[in-house]
């Protein structure tokens, strides 16, 4: 069973937040001995449907997680209860830094960097191609990045440096938020990819593509499968451009865990680098929760938190190997990934935030159960 | 410093739930953060949607008939009460309360009861007897497409000829206690908490 699976692995180096004990299925579940029906065999769907009430695997992931103990921030606190006066006058005053003094030079660290950011690729999209162009692009990017970085307080290490992205590679990582881009690219240069928007991150987008090449999409191409692997594929072969970076489970979550990765990526036949992002969230909730809140909202409180404190993890390449297909090595890399930065690793897919789950899981399920129950019928017609 | 539960649940609705559910302090408060989070619409009531959020519980063949459990007679919303009193029948039995005093109200997580809720699963109309029919729903449920009408029916047939007693070709809840006496129901249909 689905689920099942994905905890047997053993890898929940995160502290899970479980209430309840989830017993594993055991032959005397179904069927009693003999594998016929029982009517008792309801018991069965109907404990593991209540467990699943009383706690899933899926739907906390796509909420902050809870802290165990409060680090002043309101947003963190789901009980504001007045323990002491101290405590209140602790977080009034961590109010008043963080909105008062924090937040105004961050907003206009962030302006400075994104302002720099398009204005320099611009100019350095005049150049022609060739060495020099290259060269500037990649530090005018860095720079611009590392003032972003600064804009948030991103406090980051970096581990295992020697296995950095190359040129040609797919760079993939798990996705918790925007964030995950300035960190990733404030230390070494990537070809992003994605959808191009409008407002100002159009604007930022059309700069940023003038001084190298980024791989964007119009919104109409990003249902054509074929047509965005092809430009990727395309883009991996010519090894003077850069590495591109994907997220491949293709929406935010929470932090906990890593969820399916979509295996557009991993089709493409080329050495995929891994890449674990960690934030600690005593300093700063980094999970963008986009239901609740817009982009604007969520760099706002970003800006007002204590800072952003992460660890990256660059894990050694890896290629798909013989009789591997992209769904299985991509889960391969997912494990690698989920590992390192003590997630859980789940097999679900994070689309499920806001799609409804498909019906073939479910008609697993059945198929399962009907599977033990003819082969009892077979032998009672047989004997 | 605990959970989201504590100021939104006052404590004498904790203890009247602690009466009536048997669950302790610590599990009610946890169980209400969840309550919540399940709560989209934040009105304090959980509708089916809600409860259809959750994938694993969209996978279970027997989703939908839970679901319904959770729902009195003809309601579309369960309030937080609602919700822990039927959660109560998964409560595992306790050694102390195995030797209660037989002239007070059975807990909501006594064997009996927590027969009834399997009961009241196949028993949709509420007559108080499983008919062929509602077996056979059940048995379409859990297995879908996979085996055939008269396959399912035989295996209806067989189930009702060993358990009914009386001749009325359905199943009372007399009759299906009786079916169920060698089953551990207690560990089957029973939830252990990790605190």
């Amino acid at each position: 069973f689905l689920f099942r699976g994905a905890k047997e692995k053993n890898h929940l180096i995160y502290k899970p937040y479980s209430i309840i004990a989830k017993e594993p299925m055991s032959s005397r579940d179904l069927g009693a001995a003999s594998q016929e029906f029982e009517m008792s065999d309801i018991f069965y769907f109907c404990r593991r449907g209540v467990e699943s009430i009383m706690d899933d695997e899926v739907t906390k992931r796509f909420s902050a997680e809870e802290l165990e103990s409060w680090n002043l921030l309101t947003r963190s606190n789901y009980n504001f209860q007045h323990i002491s006066l101290r405590l209140t006058v602790l977080w009034g005053l961590g109010v008043l830094v963080r909105y008062g003094f924090l937040l105004p030079l961050r907003v206009t660290l962030a302006f400075t960097g994104v302002g720099l950011l398009v204005v320099l690729t611009s100019i350095v999209g005049l150049l022609p191609s060739g060495r020099t162009k290259n060269f500037l692009s990649e530090k005018v990017h860095l720079m611009c990045y590392r003032i972003c970085v600064r804009a948030l307080t991103a406090i980051i290490t970096y581990h295992n440096s020697e296995n950095k992205p190359k040129n040609g590679g797919i760079c993939v990582a798990n996705h918790t938020s925007p964030i995950d881009v300035i960190i990733l690219a404030s230390d070494g240069c990537y070809a992003m990819v994605g959808q191009i928007h409008g407002g100002l991150m159009g604007v930022i987008q059309r700069a940023m593509v003038k001084a190298c090449p980024h791989i964007w999409f119009e919104r109409s191409e990003v249902k054509d499968r074929h047509l965005v692997a092809k430009r990727l594929s395309d883009h991996v072969e010519d090894k003077t451009k850069l590495p591109i970076l994907i997220f491949p489970e293709g929406t935010c979550i929470n932090n906990t865990s890593v969820m399916m990765f979509k295996k557009g990526s991993f089709e493409i036949g080329t050495t995929v680098y891994p890449v674990a992002i960690k934030y600690d969230p005593r300093f700063a909730e980094a999970f963008w929760n986009s239901s609740k809140y817009g982009m604007v909202n969520y760099l706002l409180r970003m800006m007002s938190s204590w800072a952003v404190v992460c660890s990256v993890w660059y894990l050694p390449p890896m290629r798909r190997e013989e009789g591997e297909d992209a769904v299985q090595f991509a889960n391969r890399v997912k494990a690698a990934i989920a590992r390192q930065g003590g997630l859980v690793d789940l097999l679900w897919d994070g689309g499920l935030k806001r799609a409804k789950v498909k019906d073939t899981f479910k008609e697993e399920q059945q198929k399962l159960y009907s599977k033990m129950l003819v082969g009892a019928q077979e032998d009672r017609s047989r004997s | 410093m605990g959970s989201r539960a504590s100021t939104l649940l006052r404590e004498e609705e904790i203890e009247e739930i602690k009466k009536e559910t048997g669950f302790s302090h610590s599990q009610i408060t946890r169980l209400y953060s969840r309550f919540t989070s399940l709560d989209k619409g934040e009105n304090g009531t959980l509708s089916r949607e809600d409860f259809q959020r959750i994938p694993e519980l969209a996978i279970n063949p027997l989703g939908d008939r839970i679901i319904n459990a959770f729902f009195p007679e003809g309601e579309d919303q369960v309030n937080f009460r609602g919700f822990m009193r039927t959660l109560a029948h998964f409560r595992p039995i306790e050694d102390n309360e195995k030797n209660k005093d037989p002239s007070g109200t059975e807990p909501l997580n006594s064997r009996t009861n927590k027969l009834l809720f399997a009961f009241r699963l196949y028993d949709l109309d509420r007559d108080d007897k499983i008919s062929r029919d509602e077996l056979l729903q059940v048995l379409r449920m859990m297995v879908g497409v996979n085996i055939s009408d008269e396959q399912l029916g035989s295996i209806a047939d067989r189930t009702i000829q060993e358990a009914d007693q009386n001749g009325d070709n359905s199943i009372s809840f007399n009759e299906f206690i009786k079916v169920l006496e060698k089953v551990d129901v207690e560990q089957k249909m029973s939830i252990r908490f990790l605190h």
